[in-house]
This record gives C-alpha cells, sequence and structure tokens, in this order.
C-alpha cells in the first residue's frame, strides 16, 4: 500500500477525544472530605484515643497497600488515595478504646485479604473496612465491644445497664429489655444527643449531624446518589415504625433505630462504596432496601448477638451485588416493552 | 410554523463543554484553494466510487469523476475544473485507505452541472430521486448514508415524518448552525423537496436551545410552509444528534432494537443534506463541496470554511492563519467526541467532514486505564441504556458472545461512557473491537451459508 511519505504525525487514538475531567483520586479525595466532620466529631467526642485509631488504620493501609502491590508486580496504587479511606472507614468502626496493635491487624487485614487478594481497587467482592471490622469481631471480640460511658445511657434512665462493658444505644435497649426493666424513656434531649454525637459507640459513628454533613456533600458532587442510603434509611424507618406501632412496649422507636448503630454511617459511606455496590440505580434501590430489612431482622430478632447489624447487613448484601447487577439491568433502548 | 419545546428527553447524555463560541459567529467564507485537490473515491458509507476519469483528462467543476459502484455508493464529482494528475491512494480522516483523483486545478469558470429543475414541484418522485442519487448527495451529519436510499423507503415502510437534524450536538462543530442562519431558506427548499418525495405529512426541524439565532433564522425561513410542521427546540444534551435519541426526542417513538428509523415512520436528514438536495434540484449543482468547522484552542482563527471536497487539512489550516501556539498535539476530522484523531495535515476533505478540529498539548490528556470502580456513571450516561462497564469487561476478557448477549450491538459508539469514565477505561475502544469480532463472525457465517 502506497502512502504519501508523511515526517511529522499527530497523535491518533480512539474517540472521544475529550474528558469530564473526573478520577478515581478525585472521588476518594472528596469521600475524604466528606469523612471530615464526622473525624472532627470523634475527636471532639473521643479525644486522642480517635487520633490514635484513626493514624494507625491509615498507616497500615497505606503501608500494606503499597507492599502489597510491590510484592505482586503490579502498579502502585497508594496515590488512588482508596487505601487512606479503607483506613478512615475501618477507624470509624472501631471502639475508642481498642488497643492499637489489634487496630493495625485489623487494618493488614482489610488491604491485604479483602482487598489486595482480589486483585486490589475494582475487583474486591466486600468493602475491605466492614470485613476487617467483622474479622475483629470474632477474633478480638472482648476488646471490640468495650465503650466508654457518655452518659447518655444514665440520661435514658436504664440504669440497670453497665455503661462501659456492654452498651450502645441499641444495646442498651436489648439489656434493659432482657433484664425485665422498662422500656428506656428516649426524651427529646436524649434523641438530641444521639444526632449530636453524645453517646457510646465506635469514633465515628456517633455523630450522625457529621455524618450527615459529610452525605450532603457527597451528593453535591455527585460522588453518591440518593439511592443507596434513601432506600436504606427509609426501609429501616419503615420497618421500625411498624414495630413500633404494633408493640410500642417492646420495640425501640424508629428514630433511635436511625440514630444509633451506625446506620448512618454504614449507609452513606459503606453502603456506597462503589466497588461493593450495584451499577444501575434500579440495582442499588434493591441493594439498599435489602441492607435495611437484613439490618433490621438481625436488630431485632430476640437471640441475636449483634445488636447493630449494619457491618453485616452491607456484606450480605456485597455478596449478592453481582447477582443484583445481573438483574437488574436497564431496559436497553428501543426493547419492544 | 409553530415552535415546541420537545416534549421528551431521552434518559443518559452528557453535558461536555461545548466551546461553540469559537467559531460560532463566524459567518461562512471560502477559502484560497490549493495547487491540487485529492478527491477520495469514499466519502459515503458503503462501496468507494470507481475513478471514471484517467490522468491527463481535463475536468470541469462538475464532471463526474468517480462512478456509483453498488446499490450502497455514491458518484463523486470534480469540485474545481483543471486536470488530472493521478489516481493515486489517499488516507481518508477515518485512517483507510481509499483511491483518489488527484487534479491540479486551473481558474476557469467552465462548469458542468446537471439542468437545473427550475419547476421541481411538477418532477415526479422518480425524477427528484435520480437527480439526487446522481448529485452524489448523502447524510452529511457523518454517517454518509446514501440519501437516495434514506428516501425511498421499501412500500411497506410508509413514513409520516420528516425530522431536519440541526441539533449539532458534537462540541465545538458549527457548520450546520452557520447553514442554518445563512442558508434556511435553500435547507426550507430541500425539506420540502424530501418531504414531497416520502409523502410525509409532518415534517420538525430539531435544533438545541444554545442556538438561538439559528432558531430565530429557521422559524423565519420556514415561515408560511403548509401542513404539520414545527420547530422542535431540544434541550442541550449530547448526543441529540444521533438519529435514535433524536426521533425520541422528537416523537417519543424509540427506534426498535436491531432497527431503522423508517421503523417508527421517520426519516431524519441533516440540515446541511437539505441544503445539498435543494442546490441539485433547483440549481443543478452536485455535491462538491461543504461547510467545515475549522476550530479548536491550536488554531488561530477559527472559521467556518465552504471548501471543496479533496482540499487538504494544511490549507484549510493555512486560510484560519497557521496554528495557535505552536504545534497541535492531536488533529481531529469531526468533533472530540466521535471525530477521527489524523495522523497527518494531507489528509484531504470529504462529504461528512463538517469540522477540523485542533488541540493543544493542553487540551490532550494522555490517560492510563486503571480497574472499573463499578462507580456507574457510564450506565448513567449511556443514551442506549447499556451497562458499558460490563461491556467492556466481557469484551476484555474476549467474551465477544458475553457481550453480544448484553446488547454490545446496540452502543451507537457516541463515547459518553467513555468521557464520565474516572477510570479512564478506553470504553469505546473496548466496545469497536467487540463489535468488529461480532461483525466479522457474521460476515464469515455469512460467507459460509452462501
Ligand atoms: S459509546 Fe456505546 S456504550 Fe458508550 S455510552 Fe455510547 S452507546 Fe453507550
Ligand atoms: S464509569 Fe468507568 S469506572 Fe465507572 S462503572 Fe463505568 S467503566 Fe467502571
Amino acid at each position: 500500500m502506497k502512502v504519501e511519505n508523511q515526517t511529522e504525525l499527530f497523535l491518533v487514538s480512539s474517540s472521544p477525544h475529550t474528558h469530564i475531567g473526573s478520577s478515581v483520586e478525585r472521588i476518594m479525595l472528596d469521600v475524604l472530605i466528606a469523612l471530615a466532620p464526622a473525624f472532627a466529631a470523634s475527636l471532639y467526642f473521643f479525644g486522642v484515643d480517635a487520633l490514635r485509631l484513626t493514624a494507625t488504620c491509615v498507616a497500615t493501609c497505606l503501608l500494606a497497600e503499597w507492599l502489597c502491590r510491590k510484592a505482586m508486580g503490579r502498579t502502585n496504587t497508594i496515590s488512588d488515595l482508596s487505601a487512606i479511606v479503607t483506613g478512615v472507614l475501618l477507624a470509624f468502626n472501631l471502639p475508642p478504646s481498642l488497643p492499637t496493635w489489634m487496630a493495625a491487624a485489623g487494618s493488614l487485614f482489610a488491604i491485604t485479604i479483602c482487598k489486595q487478594i482480589f486483585g486490589g481497587i475494582g475487583y474486591n467482592v466486600f468493602n475491605p473496612a466492614l470485613a476487617a471490622r467483622a474479622f475483629m469481631l470474632i477474633s478480638f471480640t472482648g476488646a471490640m465491644t468495650v465503650w466508654s460511658n457518655s452518659g447518655w445511657i444514665a440520661s435514658v434512665g436504664a440504669s440497670t445497664v453497665d455503661a462501659t462493658t456492654v452498651a450502645t444505644p441499641l444495646g442498651v435497649v436489648k439489656e434493659a429489655l432482657k433484664a425485665g426493666a422498662a422500656m428506656p424513656n428516649f426524651t427529646g434531649a436524649a434523641v438530641m444527643q444521639l444526632f449530636t454525637g453524645k453517646i457510646n459507640g465506635c469514633i465515628g459513628e456517633t455523630s450522625a449531624l457529621a455524618l450527615l454533613l459529610g452525605a450532603a456533600y457527597l451528593l453535591w458532587r455527585k460522588v453518591i446518589t440518593w439511592h443507596i442510603p434513601g432506600a436504606y434509611i427509609g426501609t429501616v424507618f419503615i420497618y421500625a415504625s411498624i414495630l413500633h406501632l404494633v408493640a410500642p412496649e417492646a420495640s425501640v422507636p424508629p428514630q433511635i433505630h436511625l440514630l444509633s448503630g451506625g446506620l448512618i454511617l454504614g449507609a452513606c459511606f459503606m453502603a456506597t462504596d462503589m466497588v461493593t455496590s450495584p451499577v444501575t440505580r434500579k440495582g442499588m434501590l434493591i441493594f439498599g432496601v435489602g441492607c435495611g430489612i437484613i439490618t433490621m431482622l438481625i436488630r431485632t430478632v430476640k437471640s441475636g448477638a449483634y445488636p447493630e447489624g449494619v457491618s453485616f447487613a452491607i456484606l450480605l448484601m456485597n455478596a449478592i451485588t453481582p447477582l443484583i447487577n445481573r438483574g437488574c439491568r436497564n431496559k436497553v433502548f428501543g426493547t419492544k416493552s | 410554523m409553530q415552535t415546541i419545546k420537545s416534549p421528551y428527553n431521552f434518559k443518559g447524555g452528557i453535558h461536555p463543554a461545548y466551546h461553540k463560541e469559537l467559531a460560532s459567529g463566524s459567518a461562512i467564507q471560502g477559502l484560497p484553494l490549493p495547487a491540487t485537490l485529492s478527491v477520495p473515491m469514499s466519502q459515503h458509507l458503503g462501496a468507494p466510487a470507481k475513478p471514471c476519469v484517467k490522468a491527463g483528462d481535463e475536468v470541469k467543476k462538475g464532471t463526474l469523476i468517480g462512478a456509483q459502484a453498488g446499490f450502497i455508493s455514491a458518484p463523486v464529482h470534480a469540485p474545481v475544473a483543471g486536470k488530472v494528475n493521478a489516481i493515486a491512494e489517499v488516507l481518508t480522516a477515518s485512517g483507510r485507505p481509499c483511491q483518489a483523483v488527484v487534479i491540479e486545478r486551473v481558474e476557469s469558470d467552465e462548469t458542468d452541472f446537471m439542468q437545473p429543475m427550475t419547476n421541481w414541484q411538477s418532477r415526479s418522485k422518480d425524477e427528484l430521486l435520480a437527480r439526487i442519487s446522481e448529485a452524489g448527495i448523502v447524510g452529511m451529519g457523518g454517517a454518509g448514508f446514501p440519501t437516495k436510499i434514506k428516501l425511498s423507503p421499501p412500500m411497506d415502510k410508509p413514513i409520516d415524518t420528516l425530522i431536519l437534524n440541526g441539533a449539532e450536538c458534537e462540541p465545538y462543530l458549527t457548520s450546520d448552525h452557520r447553514m442554518m442562519v445563512e442558508h434556511a431558506r435553500e435547507i426550507r427548499l430541500g425539506a420540502e423537496i424530501a418531504r414531497s418525495i416520502l409523502g410525509a405529512k409532518t415534517l420538525r426541524i430539531a435544533i438545541e436551545d444554545n442556538k438561538p439565532d439559528a432558531i430565530a433564522a429557521v422559524e423565519k425561513a420556514f415561515e408560511g410552509v403548509a401542513g404539520d410542521v414545527a420547530l422542535t427546540v431540544l434541550r442541550t444534551s449530547y448526543p441529540h444528534g444521533s438519529e435514535k435519541q433524536q426521533i425520541y426526542a422528537v416523537t417519543g417513538r424509540e427506534v426498535p432494537r436491531g432497527g431503522l428509523p423508517m421503523d417508527t415512520g421517520c426519516v431524519v436528514e441533516n440540515v446541511s443534506t437539505a441544503f445539498a438536495i435543494s442546490e441539485a434540484v433547483v440549481k443543478g449543482i452536485p455535491l462538491i463541496q461543504r461547510v467545515i468547522t475549522v476550530t479548536g484552542d491550536a488554531v488561530q482563527n477559527p472559521a467556518n470554511l465552504m471548501a471543496p471536497f479533496g482540499t487538504s487539512y494544511q490549507s484549510l489550516i493555512d486560510a484560519c492563519g497557521g496554528f495557535r501556539g505552536g504545534r497541535p498535539a492531536k488533529v481531529i476530522s469531526g468533533g472530540p467526541m466521535m471525530g477521527f484523531a489524523v495522523s497527518s495535515l494531507a489528509t484531504p476533505t470529504g462529504k461528512t467532514a463538517s469540522g477540523v478540529l485542533l488541540l493543544s498539548p493542553g487540551r490532550v490528556s494522555q490517560y492510563t486505564s486503571q480497574a472499573c470502580i463499578s462507580c456507574g456513571r457510564c450506565v448513567d450516561a449511556c443514551p442506549m441504556r447499556l451497562i458499558p462497564s460490563e461491556l467492556s469487561q466481557f469484551v476484555e476478557a474476549d467474551d465477544i458472545e458475553g457481550a453480544e448477549g448484553i446488547a454490545l450491538m446496540d452502543c451507537i459508539e457516541c463515547g459518553s461512557c467513555a468521557f464520565v469514565c474516572p477510570a479512564h477505561r478506553p470504553l469505546v475502544q473496548h466496545m469497536r473491537r467487540g463489535k468488529a469480532c461480532i461483525m466479522a463472525q457474521r460476515a464469515a457465517a455469512k460467507a459460509k451459508r452462501d
């Protein structure tokens, strides 16, 4: 084939030749920005422990990510910031008094076993932070369920409950009811305290206010859509409302369900993890509803060992995300109805 | 004629930076012609035309130089007067080699046009179609499908609606825009001819709302056209210029999967094609030139040039004052979403090339493709409602059948998915490769059957 002699050639590539300008790093940076208010709240409520745990988790995650990529001879991905996000999210799911080495062990597990063994970002089936938390709950059960006393428990009149060794708000209710005491009295002030975050719990999950601020930022930046958090929180609310209507004496009021047990953190920051949630809007709704139902099942079934349930609900839904994706493809343009 | 807002919004689509202001205010102008023009024989979809002149032949402006070579094909005419130098091989904008008639230009006013049809209303449909075919008219929006075929649908596919496509949704390009502003009357004439051939009772002109001056010009020119005629103003969204999305936006009808626009009773013609029809019928001028927007941040004076086919990109750029700020990184035939990057400025213009886009290194990013993070943005952006992430993974894994099973062939290669992908995955490239594999398989299967 005779083609003219062309000395200076221009760059040739497949269309499109323009890009919106988004990047994985920018998305991860936005998530970190959105987590900042909750981090500030955790410092305020839990002081130096919050800093200790967050720093440990982030540093360990980064190191583990770097070492794994190096060992596997793959391009290094620490600059995509996803390891930092995992570190922060894991730390947020830990109780304040957890020993540093346990936090480091959990982080190592998150990055190596839950993320890099699958092939790194994009290939993991489970949210690494949540999977690591589940691992830690099983391995370090005692240390993972020790809480600092925020004074909230006394304020709802559940004096029979040991504030430091037992429970977060949902645990308080469970313990109180088990002991035959009356349903704690949730005054407006107690609910407000739940909302701002002055309660027992993991360091990053307590302040609904700070978390919702972050979630609003993510929605505004279009990093997430309303579908997963909306469906998740909505399902929990409806489910809890029905239970409360049927048996007000034996069930926790819906607003308490929403504001405790890491629901807001889970719904806005963990369930929305892109890699492990569906890609279509319909799939996202199903995913959110599924998370909500499983959370409530775990929370309300009498013999349940974990009053929280959020982590396990999301992990279970992570597992069926490929199925949801397969079942929820959009109807292709021009499909005969 | 009334003006209506598009009643239907297609799902998906994107809003890239348009940069139309670079050239939209610049009136269509001529350019100093080069000494030689290489006129490609393949400026349309289908079989390339067969050169019917030889080296040494004299041609006038309008002389047939390439004969139609099959049912889906179109003839090519000399865009200028001169002497045929050679039949040579050139690379067209899409990078494919094809034969070209190289004409050494001479200054001459002599033309070799067809007879004008002064009273086209009295001509039969077949006469008009023959004229459109003879004039070498093809869809000028990009696909280059021979217009005659489009205007003669089979009997069992009655057409009730003709849509004039003036969306021009590709960023940067303004050639259709300027045609509407400056030649709305001719466009109207072409539309009336096409409408009468089709017997379409409804006529719609679709223009995006970012071209108010074009809307005003078309409103004025179409004043008094009889029957169900309206200007449909589309909200600005890419890819509104795509036939399927446009038919939906205008009529609410979806072209069935694997089907053609005529299955919905619609024919879509580009506004520049309508102009070409009126020139061919009323003045007898074959399709030998078009408006091409030379634009981008790397050209000195962006402009809309009326350029004869076969003009080299080099001549176009020279006419616009050359490069701005050094050598561009990319030269693109067409727009940034679906255009072809060309390697050389020797590339000749053709019937479907509506723009030459020059991008400086600052506007051209090179990315490394990362793993898909399942963010779903491509899914939201896809106007065909496909799952680009999954499709690309299938193709990447060479599971072509899997990809076909989830509607790979419905991809229109619009690039919306790749435009939004934060992992910078070359999604369209995967789609193209997958589609090419399927086409090859189908062709092989057909060859075996025959
Ligand atoms: S290029 Fe294909 S897959 Fe991508 S958005 Fe366009 S139609 Fe959808
Ligand atoms: S936009 Fe890119 S990263 Fe996001 S789902 Fe699509 S292919 Fe994956």
